[in-house]
Parts: C-alpha cells; sequence; structure tokens
C-alpha cells in the first residue's frame, strides 16, 4: 500500500477515535499526531507523559518496574530487594535480558530474584524488621555482594514503612551501601518516574557515601562512559569495542554489566556517552553540574548513525583519536557494505510500525533506513515532551505519531496502515501475528541481539529479513478458503 | 519558585531545564546576560517565562538556581 497523504492520515486518527466517549475522545485526541517536520516543538501537536485514562488499555509499566528493572536491576554485583509482595520481582525476573559476566549467586545476581515476600502481618504491622532480618540473611548467604538496594513496592509507601532507617543502620553495621529506593508503583503516571527517582538515589546514596573514594583508580585522558545502556542481548559489548578501537578507555557501564565501582567511578571520567536518554539524563545532568563532565547523546543504530555518533565522540579529544575513529569507521565499512547488498534488496520499501519504550522509537528508524525501509508510523509508551522534540526531525512528513497508545488503537492503526512490520514488546506481539502481520518485539530483541553497534546491525538485519520474507506469512488461509483458481492447480497435481 | 538548571546547548545558547517536571527547552531570552549582572526575566521557546533574580553571572554552567514562574507554558 502507498503512503497515506497528510489528509489522509488525519482522516484516520478522526475514524479511529470515533469509538470513544467524548470525554475520553478530547483526551486521546491529544496524543495522537501526523508528524509534520517544520513543527520545532513537539507540544505544539503531541502531549506526553501523561496519565493513562481509566479503561483503556495501557501498554506502560510502573516505577518500580524504571527503577529496579532498568535502571538498578542489571547493576550486577549488587543485590536489589523486591520490598512488598513477591509478585512484583517474579513477574518480571530476568526479563529484560541483560547479559552479564559472573557467576550468578557467588559474586553476581542478576538472574535472581530477591523478596520479601509480605503477607497480610507485614501490612498489617509493618515490615521494616523483615526488611532488617532479610539483609542480615542475604549477608549470611551471599557475602560477595558490594551493596544492597531496596526497591519498594506500592505497599512501602502505602503502610509508611521507614526504609531509610533500616537501610542506614545495616549500612553501617556492615559497613556497605545499602540504598533505599522510593520507587513504589503508584508514582508518577509511567516507569519514566521511575527511572528519576532510581537517579536519585544513586545521586544522594552512591555519589554521596563516605569512603566511596576508597579504591585506587589511575586516571587517564581518555576516560569516557556508557551511560544508559542496559546490555539487552550483549548491547553494550558491542558498543564497547568501538570506543576501545578508537583508542577510548570505558570506565563504566550504566547499568548493563555494571558494577558498584563502576558507578562509583563515573564521576572521574572525562566524558559521558547517554544512549537512553530518557532512564539517564538526570544522573548525566548532575554530574555535570557538580563535576563538569559534559554529556552527549549518542545512537548505535545502523552504520549512518554509528559513524556519526562516533565523529561525534571523537571530537572531544585530541587527534589521535580522531583519526583511530576514522580507522574504525574505515576497517568496518566493508562489513556494513556486505550486509547492505545482502539485505537490503530483499528489505527495501518495506515499511515498519514501532511502538516501544523512551528511546527505541526514535534511535531505531536509522537501522531501518540503512536497510532501505521506511519507518511510517512510531509512539512512545513513557516519552516527554523533549523525546518527541527529537522525534519530529526523525520521522518523515505526515507519518503517524502516538503517545500512550491504547490496545485498541494500535490495533486499528496497523488495519488501516498495513505496515509489512510491526516491531514492539511482548504483550503485541501474537495479535499482530495473528493478524497475519510479522512483528519484532523491541524490547527484548525478540530473544536475539546484539543490534548495537556494526556487530549488531548485521544481526538487526538478518532478524528482519528473517521475520518479514518468512515463508509462514503467505500460508496463513487455509487451503479450503483459498480462491478456486488459486486451488485448481493442487487438484490437478493429485 | 522552582529549582531550575541553566546549561549550555550545543550552539551555544541557553538551555532551561525544570527537574521537577523534567521539562527541557531553550532560551530565547535573558534580560540581563553580563558578568556583573545575569539572570532578570527569561522567555522559553515554548512561550514560558521565569524570573531569575539579576545576580553575578555563574562561574560555570550548568548552574541550578531558584526561578520564580511569570508565564507557565501549557
Ligand atoms: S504497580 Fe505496585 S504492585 Fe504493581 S508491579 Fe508496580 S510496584 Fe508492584
Amino acid at each position: 500500500m502507498s503512503n497515506l497523504t497528510r489528509e489522509e492520515t488525519e482522516a484516520l486518527i478522526a475514524e479511529v477515535l470515533e469509538v470513544y466517549p467524548e470525554k475520553a475522545k478530547k483526551d486521546r485526541e491529544k496524543h495522537l499526531a501526523v508528524n509534520d517536520q517544520s513543527v520545532e516543538q513537539s507540544k505544539k501537536c503531541i502531549t506526553s507523559n501523561r496519565k493513562s485514562l481509566p479503561g483503556v488499555m495501557t501498554i506502560r509499566g510502573c516505577a518500580y518496574a524504571g527503577s529496579k528493572g532498568v535502571v538498578w536491576g542489571p547493576i550486577k554485583d549488587m543485590i536489589h530487594i523486591s520490598h512488598g509482595p513477591v509478585g512484583c520481582g517474579q513477574y518480571s525476573r530476568a526479563g529484560r535480558r541483560n547479559y552479564y559476566v559472573g557467576t550468578t549467586g557467588i559474586n553476581t545476581f542478576g538472574t535472581m530474584n530477591f523478596t520479601s515476600d509480605f503477607q497480610e502481618k507485614d501490612i498489617v504491622f509493618g515490615g521494616d524488621k523483615k526488611l532488617a532480618k532479610l539483609i542480615e540473611e542475604i549477608e549470611g548467604l551471599f557475602p560477595l555482594n558490594k551493596g544492597i538496594s531496596v526497591q519498594s513496592e506500592c505497599p512501602i509507601g502505602l503502610i509508611g514503612d521507614d526504609i531509610e532507617a533500616v537501610s542506614k543502620k545495616a549500612a553501617a553495621a556492615f559497613n556497605k551501601p545499602v540504598v533505599p529506593v522510593r520507587c513504589e508503583g503508584f508514582r508518577g503516571v509511567s516507569q519514566s518516574l521511575g527511572h528519576h527517582i532510581a537517579n536519585d538515589a544513586i545521586r544522594d546514596w552512591v555519589f554521596e557515601r563516605d569512603g566511596k573514594d576508597a579504591q585506587a583508580f589511575e586516571p587517564s585522558p581518555y576516560d569516557v562512559t556508557i551511560i544508559g545502556d542496559y546490555n539487552i542481548g550483549g548491547d553494550a559489548w558491542s558498543s564497547r569495542i568501538l570506543l576501545e578501537e578508537m583508542g577510548l578507555r570505558v570506565i563504566a557501564q550504566w547499568s548493563g554489566d555494571g558494577t558498584l565501582a563502576e558507578m562509583e567511578n563515573t564521576p572521574k571520567a572525562k566524558l559521558n556517552l547517554l544512549h537512553c536518554y530518557r532512564s539517564m539524563n538526570y544522573i548525566s545532568r548532575h554530574m555535570e553540574e557538580k563535576y563538569g563532565i559534559p554529556w552527549i547523546e549518542y545512537n548505535f543504530f545502523g552504520p549512518t548513525k554509528i559513524n556519526e555518533s562516533l565523529r561525534r565522540i571523537a571530537a572531544f579529544f585530541d587527534d589521535s583519536i580522531k583519526a583511530k575513529c576514522e580507522e574504525v569507521i574505515a576497517k568496518y565499512q566493508p562489513m556494513v557494505d556486505a550486509v547492505v547488498a545482502k539485505y537490503k534488496p530483499r528489505l527495501t520499501g518495506k515499511r515498519v510500525m514501532l511502538y516501544v519504550g523512551g528511546l527505541r522509537p526514535r534511535h531505531v528508524i536509522g537501522s531501518y533506513e540503512d536497510l532501505g525501509m521506511e519507518v511510517v508510523g512510531t509512539g512512545y509508551e513513557f516519552g516527554h515532551n523533549d523525546d518527541y522534540d527529537r522525534t519530529i526531525k526523525e520521522m518523515g512528513n505526515s507519518t503517524l505519531l502516538y503517545d500512550d497508545v491504547t490496545g485498541f488503537e494500535f490495533e486499528e492503526f496497523v488495519k488501516k496502515v498495513k505496515p509489512d512490520l510491526v516491531g514492539s514488546g511482548i504483550k503485541e506481539k501474537y495479535i499482530f501475528q495473528k493478524m497475519g502481520i510479522p512483528f519484532r518485539q523491541m524490547h527484548s530483541w525478540d530473544y536475539s541481539g546484539p543490534y548495537h553497534g556494526y556487530d549488531g546491525f548485521a544481526i538487526f538485519a538478518r532478524d528482519m529479513d528473517m521475520t518479514l520474507n518468512n515463508p509462514c506469512w503467505h500460508k496463513l488461509t487455509p487451503p479450503w478458503l483459498k480462491p478456486a483458481e488459486e486451488a485448481e492447480p493442487m487438484a490437478k497435481a493429485a | 519558585m522552582a529549582n531550575i538548571m541553566i546549561r549550555r546547548g550545543d550552539k551555544g545558547e541557553y538551555v532551561f531545564y525544570l527537574p521537577k517536571r523534567d521539562l527541557e527547552d531553550t532560551i530565547v531570552s535573558m534580560e540581563f546576560d553580563t558578568p556583573e549582572k545575569w539572570g532578570g526575566e527569561i522567555k522559553l521557546n515554548n512561550g514560558g517565562a521565569y524570573l531569575i533574580e539579576p545576580q553575578a553571572a555563574p562561574e560555570r554552567l550548568p548552574y541550578s538556581v531558584r526561578a520564580k514562574r511569570l508565564d507557565a507554558a501549557e
């Protein structure tokens, strides 16, 4: 199907909104827009970061998910207690595939679930004693942990437990950081506030901790950090090697495959490299003000953006780095050319609709374009105005933008726009596959990855081809429902 | 009164950031912008306006400062 014009897209939005009652319609209207590159500010066309409407199917998560699942969870040598009832932690356990090296249960704890498993009596009488006991038990069972964080679930805020007091006492007793995080799920409208709270907790409890500078650290003029890369399927690793080949020294990964020591060393870096702007801009801003470390956003999806980003990063350093940066780009060029030569002919002209979290809706556009594909609709679960500001320029004119899209709207849009591929999360996957539309999970890379860096691009291209050109999509209509002419040759053959 | 942070953007312009609401925007005009006197009324790209008590210019940006909201955007 050819692309929609501006009027057609507007008509489509109006049509989808038709089913809502008046009030809901008025609200949802503000979250759906037709892209117009001439608009400088997203807030003129789209509203974001607002409470979801009761009654619609939102795809968002909670603040606890933002803090425990995204920011703190991947820090591998700390133990993150899901403080409250057992479900929040258990149902999200190890779901994000933040890869790490280490021996789980001995010196790393990434895929394990620690919870205080609240019962009725803890809600009634308070859970502080239980928390203190739990921390003691952890110290006995897992003595090699470098620290503990207490990730509050909803009830903690509701019953008014004093986790700060317990944490302080435990930190003094065991002489390691114990970080209380007030990320109860009911705070804010989405996981986004959880990221912010988690960032603030790092600022207050990790950076401000006495004795954090005890470890030996020899600075070099080329120290950089990777911030906001969660190493999904190994993303941070395929990014890190590029920076290292360029002559830079990566002193910390936040937080995929990251450690407490790396976090503590971050204020000694020369430059903070920020991948996921949405979840970690807060701490980058703080470090810029407090320690004078500049930060830049970069994008390691697809060769065009990677080259651009590498050069931007190199521009911060001396000529030797700049020269090596060009060498790195030249070194990978043949590989990139081969990937493009192989997959572009198979993927050119295909149209994609995305709906992901807070970064990828705009960051992956480059990867698709490098393969000759086109993104015709995109939207964020929990993006803010500044995210949409950055998105408008990346998207073509009269493409669809949808913020905090509801299950219904998303399905309707896909039915009408008929993209060749949809990229979203596990909750959306089976709906669209059953509709006969190729689908990739763009949160967990559909159990594949990494997708960052040049190596990641090769995997990305293969995966998209594998999904889009899979023969199964022609087999969705059973033979007895096929029109007669098509069935004819079969009958003759038999 | 709100806590805001002012930093330099890519093109050397002032950028306004309101942590409480995660609001980032460029500053289109600042009343006073000399080393001795800095601040005053600032106007944002989104139409909002804030007042920073005029003061000596900060030695280094980013700089956090209290500001009064004169005219909110949105
Ligand atoms: S909203 Fe509350 S109860 Fe639900 S997962 Fe988040 S923290 Fe747990």
